[in-house]
């Protein structure tokens, strides 16, 4: 039967932070690996921080990373400039490793389209954030198409959560990727709830990764609580694409630790203890005691590190902050490259309505 | 080509993607059928030899994805011509076009966009199975960001297209299947876009206004020129961009003649007829010597082809409404 077909799993460290086998041998790099774990550090404490921001009306409903910062750090790193991410909305390591600043995923949350207007050349053309679930998916299947159509050895990673996978759009972008052979990796990061509903009630598949498999494309999963055993895979997906070999799909197994949204209680259908379970599993503890064994991290790297975390998120904060709203006519500014006669009308009413309001909106 | 050297709508439509694609590489096509098969009405014909599979995409039978990928190539500077076989096979896609194809741009201040085409045959009464002749593109035209474009003769196809694949921001453009193949006109392969945005005036006239597009425009014209015989001057005019629209030009029109009919297939009730008349009645007023008319498309789902006729607006209708307004004011 097809179902017993049986999809890899891979996994370096274990929950303590030992490796369980014989490392890779790009994992000699101790520098690469303490760019992970400082990543992952600025990662966690900036989400704290937006939740702090939220809490206290300074953003809008904002999405947590937390517990899932190895999967968006590790592929972060495995992109090339020139490849495009076509993100979904928890997607803020790679995003921040992309060039995106972080003052502008404040802007983005804080309910301002200029959070998506990166001024950063080297995330000129990833896709914003996607909210509707599963349809960045075909997007990145277009964005590779173009990348065949003009034979360029790029590639295209999109990311999505486990609920996404159920969707049509995921399912129809998987077997065009297969059919026309695309340079696009799939990256699902399977943190075992899509609001309140478990992985469990979500597919009667084995794994995810299994969907890859009708589609005629590897699918395969790895710990994404573990930044190494994500990077190996991730990495090997986006190279195998570029060198013409086609797309396939990396389910990251992980937990989702915070609630879905700033605007969820998690509370209301997850239990303390399997909450309590989860921590045990998390990213970062397990690769701080990973390269303390190694020698490759110290006390005095750790309070630099959060030194320097703490003032880079105190100032991106009071970026966004000094950021005044757009002028409410704003709307029609991009809504076509030149405003059709039509809309013209409409905005100058608007524009009338703010200035007779004595310019505030 | 006709021996005449005329052409038919489907086939002027084809000429526009041959020039469009040899003007510019960046133009893709894609869709269900379209490659080796020239597309089921033969509007891609010749396009898979000439440009080969780089170019003109078959697509698995997946309309989302369609539209989806459509976005995805457009946001990377390519100008995909996505073909969708039926409109009533759209909706799958509703909402990439809703929510991203339209709002591409907008949501990231101009950084990226969506130059894209998505073409559908459009509108009833070629007898075709049911989900074949749907006439639906209010739902299109109410969202802000697309451009909805449905052209009336085979010139104005040629040159529409070619505008619409030129212009840097998503169009659908609706083709009326009834009139694919019903009429015949010399196009010049000149490639030279029409305006998009723009209402085309048909022919003038001092007396009433009749406002339509697409197929419908077959029984206005045939209208017009019934009530000229009883010594009713109409004007004619081809909204052709329905999203934005043309409002000046119909207002002006209609600030002349003071008074008008609007037809269209469309159900009557939210659709694109009730947009023009509040248009009018905002800035034509007191102008207008009666109230204005609608003839539309009934609101009940379309009828399968053995009474799909009877659905649509009719030469007698027209005219039916054309004297009503005519004796509005006069009582």
């Amino acid at each position: 039967m097809p179902l017993s077909v049986q999809i890899p799993f891979t996994r370096f460290l274990d929950d303590q932070g030992r490796a369980l086998d014989t490392l890779p041998a790009w994992a000699s790099d101790a520098e690469l690996l303490r760019g992970f774990y400082r990543h992952m550090v600025l990662v966690r404490a900036f989400d704290q921080k937006c939740i702090a921001l939220q809490r206290t009306g300074q953003i809008g409903t904002y999405a947590s990373t937390l517990g899932q910062e190895a999967v968006g750090t590790a592929l972060g790193q495995a992109m090339s400039r020139e490849d495009v991410l076509v993100p979904y909305y928890r997607d803020t390591a790679i995003q921040l490793l992309r060039g995106v600043a972080m003052h502008e995923i404040l802007l983005y949350w804080g309910g301002d389209e200029r959070g998506s207007a990166w001024t950063d050349p080297a995330c000129a053309e990833d896709f914003p954030i996607c909210v509707p679930i599963a349809t960045q998916a075909c997007h990145a299947c277009g964005v590779a198409a173009a990348f065949r159509t003009r034979q360029q050895h790029r590639v295209a990673v999109t990311t999505c959560g486990d609920g996404a996978t159920s969707k049509g759009d995921f399912l129809e972008s998987l077997n065009l990727a297969g059919v026309w052979q695309l340079p696009v990796v799939f990256v699902v990061n399977n943190n075992q709830w899509a609001i309140s509903v478990p992985r469990s009630l979500q597919s009667a598949a084995p794994t995810l990764a299994h969907k890859a498999l009708a589609a005629g494309i590897p699918g395969e999963q790895v710990d994404g609580n573990d930044v190494l055993a994500v990077y190996d895979r991730v990495q090997a997906a986006i190279e195998r694409a570029r060198a013409g070999k086609g797309a396939s799909l990396v389910e990251c197994v992980t937990y989702r630790l915070g609630d879905h949204t700033t605007a969820d209680d998690a509370s209301r259908y997850r239990s303390d203890e399997a909450l309590k379970e989860a921590w045990q599993h998390e990213p970062i503890g397990r690769f701080q005691r990973f390269l303390h064994a190694r020698g490759e991290w110290d006390e005095s790297r750790e309070q630099a590190l959060q030194a320097q975390v703490g003032e880079l998120i105190a100032a991106a904060v009071e970026t966004y902050k000094a950021v005044p709203p757009a002028a409410p006519t704003a709307a029609f500014d991009h809504l076509y490259a030149r405003l059709p006669a039509f809309y013209q009308a409409q905005r100058e009413q608007l524009a009338a309505r703010i200035e007779a309001l004595g310019g505030e909106s | 080509m006709t021996e005449t050297g005329k052409l038919t709508m489907v086939e002027a439509i084809n000429l526009a993607l041959h020039r469009a694609m040899a003007d510019d590489p960046d133009v893709v096509v894609l869709g269900e059928d379209i490659g080796i098969n020239g597309g089921v009405f033969r509007a891609t014909v010749g396009l898979h030899e000439r440009f080969g599979f780089r170019r003109v995409m078959d697509t698995p039978l997946a309309e989302t994805l369609i539209t989806g990928i459509s976005i995805g190539m457009a946001a990377q500077g390519l100008k995909p011509v996505a073909e969708i076989q039926f409109m009533g096979f759209i909706y799958a896609g509703m909402e990439q076009l809703v929510s991203h194809a339209s709002r591409l741009r907008s949501r990231t201040c101009g950084r990226l966009s969506c130059p894209m085409v998505l073409r559908t045959p459009h509108g009833a009464g070629i007898h075709a199975p049911e989900h074949h002749g749907e006439s639906t593109e209010a739902m299109l035209a109410h969202v802000p960001g697309l451009r909805v474009v449905i052209p009336s003769s085979p010139r104005r196809a040629y040159g529409l297209l070619l505008a619409a694949i030129a212009d840097p921001d998503p169009v659908i453009f609706l083709e009326p299947s009834r009139l694919y193949r019903s009429v015949q006109q010399v196009v010049e392969d000149d490639g030279q876009a029409l305006p998009l945005d723009t209402c085309f005036t048909l022919r003038e006239g001092a007396d009433l206004t009749l406002v339509s597009w697409g197929a419908a425009l077959k029984e206005t014209l045939e209208a017009a020129a019934r009530l000229a015989e009883e010594g009713i001057d109409c004007e004619v005019i081809d909204v052709a961009t329905l999203k934005p629209l043309d409002a000046d030009t119909l207002a002006a029109s209609v600030s002349k003649t003071g008074r008008c009919v609007v037809v269209h297939e469309a159900a009557a009730s939210f659709g694109p007829g009730a947009e023009i008349v509040t248009l009018l009645q905002e800035r034509a007023f007191y102008e207008l010597q009666a109230p204005v008319h609608r003839v539309t498309g009934y609101d009940c789902v379309i009828p399968y082809a053995r009474r799909e006729m009877a659905w649509l607006p009719d030469v007698e209708s027209i005219c039916r409404a054309a004297h009503e307004v005519m004796q509005g004011g006069e009582a």
